[in-house]
C-alpha cells in the first residue's frame, strides 16, 4: 500500500499498522531532507507528485517486491509539498517472516520508487537559487 | 491533425508557464508530441531520462497517440 501525502509522516503509526503475529522481522527505511546536495547548501526541498500515476506505479513496485521477496506487509508513504531540513520525505516499511525478506523487499521498494514514480524534487539553496534534481538539461531551450 | 491535451509537470510546467494546453498536432507517437512541444517545455533532456503517460497510463515513446488523447510529459523523476 502506498500513499502520497501533504501531511507529516507518522512512522510509529505506520510501523504499528504492519504488526503481524507471523512476522519475525521488520525493516524500515526513512528518507530525510539533507542540508547539502552535490556540494551546495540546501535550505529546503519541495516535492511534487502526479498522485494517480505515482500510486499506480507504487502499487506495481510493491507487488513486484512481494513476488521476489515474499513478505507479510508493506507500506510506503511519500510526502509532497515544502519540507525543511531533517524532515521525513519518504517512509518504507516491510514486515516478513524472516529478516532477509524484510531487508530485501524494503531495499527493492525504495530503490524502484526513486527511479520509477512521477515524483519531482526541487532544491532551494541557501544562496537563494533553486533547481530541480536530476534535471540538468531541462533548462536548456532546445531549438527555441 | 489530432486534438491533443498536453500536460506538463515540474520543470516542464515552469517552462511552459502552464500546466496543460490543448493543441492540434500532426503526431503519430508520444515521441512526436515530446518533440513538437520542446520549445514549450524547454528541454534538451534526452527522452530516455524523461517519461510519458497517455491517458494516465505510463507509455513508451513509440506508443501511438489518438485524437483526443491526453499526453503527460514527465521530466526526470527524483523521488525519495
Amino acid at each position: 500500500m502506498i500513499e502520497i501525502t501533504g501531511e507529516p509522516i507518522d512512522p510509529a503509526a505506520l510501523r504499528e499498522s504492519l504488526a503481524d503475529d507471523g512476522a519475525g522481522g521488520f525493516c524500515a527505511f526513512e528518507g530525510w531532507v539533507r542540508n547539502r546536495n552535490e556540494g551546495r547548501a540546501v535550505r529546503r526541498l519541495e516535492y511534487e507528485a502526479y498522485a494517480p500515476l505515482a500510486i499506480a506505479e507504487g502499487e506495481r513496485v510493491i507487488a513486484e517486491a512481494m513476488q521476489r521477496f515474499p513478505f507479510l506487509g508493506a507500506r510506503c508513504v511519500h510526502r509532497i509539498g515544502t519540507l525543511e531540513i531533517g524532515e521525513l520525505a519518504v517512509w518504507v516499511g516491510v514486515s516478513a517472516a524472516h529478516r532477509d525478506e524484510a531487508f530485501k523487499a524494503c531495499r527493492y521498494i525504495i530503490d524502484e520508487i526513486k527511479i520509477r514514480l512521477p515524483i519531482w524534487k526541487k532544491e532551494h539553496y541557501v544562496d537563494g537559487d533553486s533547481g530541480w534534481v536530476n534535471c540538468e538539461r531541462c533548462a536548456t531551450h532546445a531549438g527555441a | 491533425m489530432k486534438n491533443i491535451t498536453v500536460r506538463y509537470f515540474a520543470m516542464f510546467r515552469e517552462h511552459a508557464g502552464l500546466s496543460e494546453e490543448m493543441l492540434r498536432l500532426d503526431v503519430a507517437t508520444a515521441r512526436d508530441v515530446f518533440e513538437q512541444t520542446r520549445s514549450r517545455h524547454g528541454s534538451a533532456e534526452p527522452e530516455s531520462h524523461c517519461k510519458v503517460a497517455i491517458n494516465d497510463e505510463l507509455a513508451d515513446w513509440s506508443s501511438p497517440v489518438q485524437d483526443g488523447d491526453t499526453i503527460l510529459l514527465f521530466p526526470p523523476v527524483a523521488g525519495g
